[in-house]
């Protein structure tokens, strides 16, 4: 695998070996909660399989991608708490 | 501009064990076959392709079958819905996709039943076959004290895993009693590479300790879980951990072949012998016409593959060896039936629906899903209640009723692309 891509949590910079998921990259980046549920709760990744949509993030500007099915890419801009 | 509109004379939704089969004997045939799936990887939810291949001889065996049959791969392609017979609209991140079929197999696999206790919404609790994916894919892990609980011999397995990645295992409660689990055990006698298996992951899990007869009641932590107390029939206890694993075994993905308008018997696919639906030219292959496995799932995929094809006499000669595996699954779903007492972890002000944080008390004064979507908002969130809308089938005995398109949150722009979803 190797190490081998850069990119960007919130702003921090975080490097991940090839195959990857976005939501291994934001738990690495520190951050535990990924949205702020209709309450204001924090909430994280649940299924890991794409269903419960909890882990879901804007990457590169769009909103509402599950990052859990998604893998990591070279130059990637995540923000949390959409 | 990417390509838009296919067409293959047999189509699979679904690249798990089932689908990988299917494809695998409709291409033997001689069909142009392709496979669609919504994750980046082959392989499903159980094998995640590429990290699965270095580690899993069968699921290296089946993937590289796949690549090399010649069936077509339509990977990050995510069915949102299906206008008429023979066709799919799919959502690619590129664009939108149209795909025709001829005949069509729906391998779409299952997911992890999420049961609602007090804290369940906590950053830091995931299924256990969900915190396994990702661990897979690179979820950090090593150091990090871990309860697993819930129920399934997905619990023993995901232990393993998990502990190879440097996890602590602080213990695994099983909500199954033991007799009833130890009585299947003795049936496997007529699978006994199950038995080695099990085997296998109990030894290298001797200092973990296993309860059986345990479920969890309440987690806490501000933020992020720091500590989960689990009860059985006599007593209960506080463990202090940084991760809870936790599930109650798996349920069917039906969505898209109900959206199909194939029928249900109970909570799976109906299908006769040769995994053929109630919807003419259309096919289901694995759990989600029962929780069987992986190996159940691999029959009937090779089942369906052959029977799409036309090749019934390939098909009718795995009858036996699908029906073997078919006492298995009943004897599984037999052992890890679940307790009643699961029905009484939520308080009025836990929240069943995570998507628009609709609490329990809300939801139990009604009679039915509908009525209650329709005047509190649970199910209809991002998920569309494939978590909460499970969790009451077995809460309150409700049918989740009908499916509509899309079913998968979608882009509009997806949704421009055909004038009549219905």
């Amino acid at each position: 695998m190797g190490n081998g891509i850069q990119l960007r949590v919130n702003g921090r910079a975080v490097s991940v070996p090839c195959g990857t998921v976005v939501a291994a990259a934001v738990a690495l980046a520190g951050e535990s909660g990924f949205r702020h549920s209709v309450l204001g709760e924090p909430r994280g990744p649940l299924c890991g399989m794409g269903v419960c949509m909890e882990c879901r993030v804007i990457i590169d500007g769009l909103t509402h991608c599950r990052s859990c099915q998604t893998l990591c890419e070279e130059g990637m801009e995540v923000r949390t708490h959409d | 501009m990417t390509e838009r509109l296919f067409q293959f004379e047999i189509v699979i939704v679904g690249a798990g064990p089932a689908g990988i089969a299917a494809a695998c004997a409709a291409a033997e045939c001689g069909k142009r076959v392709a496979v669609v799936d919504d994750t980046p990887w082959l392989g499903g939810q159980i094998w995640r392709g590429q990290q699965a291949r270095a580690s899993n001889p069968q699921a290296r065996r089946w993937i590289e079958k796949l690549r090399a049959s010649g069936a077509a791969l339509l990977d990050q392609t995510s069915v949102i819905a299906s206008p008429h017979h023979g066709l799919l609209l799919a959502e690619h991140p590129d664009g939108p996709r149209e795909i025709r079929w001829d005949k069509l197999i729906l391998a779409t696999g299952a997911r992890e039943l999420f049961l609602p206790f007090q804290g369940w919404t906590l950053p830091g609790i995931f299924g256990p076959g969900g915190l396994q994916a990702l661990v897979k894919n690179g979820w950090p892990i090593a150091g990090k004290r871990v309860v697993i609980a819930g129920t399934g011999p997905l619990l023993l397995a995901v232990a393993d895993g998990l502990k190879k990645h440097g996890a602590k295992i602080v213990s695994i409660a099983e909500q199954a009693p033991m007799a009833r689990v130890a009585a299947f055990a003795l049936k496997l006698l007529a699978h006994p590479e199950k038995i080695f298996q099990g085997i296998g992951l109990k030894a290298r899990l001797l200092d973990v300790p296993y309860r059986f007869g345990a479920w969890p009641v309440k987690a806490e932590g501000g933020g992020q879980i720091r500590s989960i107390t689990l009860s059985d029939e006599r007593k209960s206890w506080t463990q202090e951990c940084d991760a809870l694993a936790c599930g109650f075994h798996l349920v069917p993905n039906t969505e898209l072949p109900l959206a199909v308008g194939c029928e249900l018997v109970g909570d799976f696919v109906r299908v006769n012998p040769l995994q053929a639906t109630t919807v003419p030219g259309v096919y289901c292959a694995g759990e989600p016409t029962g929780i069987g496995g992986v190996e159940c799932a691999l029959v009937e995929g090779g089942i369906a593959g052959y029977a799409a094809s036309g090749s019934n006499a390939k098909a009718e000669a795995m009858f036996a060896r699908r029906d073997s595996w078919h006492r298995f699954r009943a004897g599984l779903a037999e052992a890890f039936a679940l307790r009643d007492e699961l029905k009484t972890l939520a308080t009025d002000e836990t929240l069943l629906c995570r998507c628009e944080d609709v609490p329990f008390g809300r939801v139990k004064q009604f009679t039915g899903w509908r009525e209650a979507k329709l005047l509190t908002r649970c199910g209809m969130g991002p998920c569309q209640g494939r978590i909460c809308g499970t969790a009451t089938s077995f809460l309150f005995g409700w049918g989740a009723g009908s499916v509509r398109p899309p079913v998968l949150p979608a882009r509009v722009k997806s949704l421009l692309t055909t004038t009549n979803l219905n």
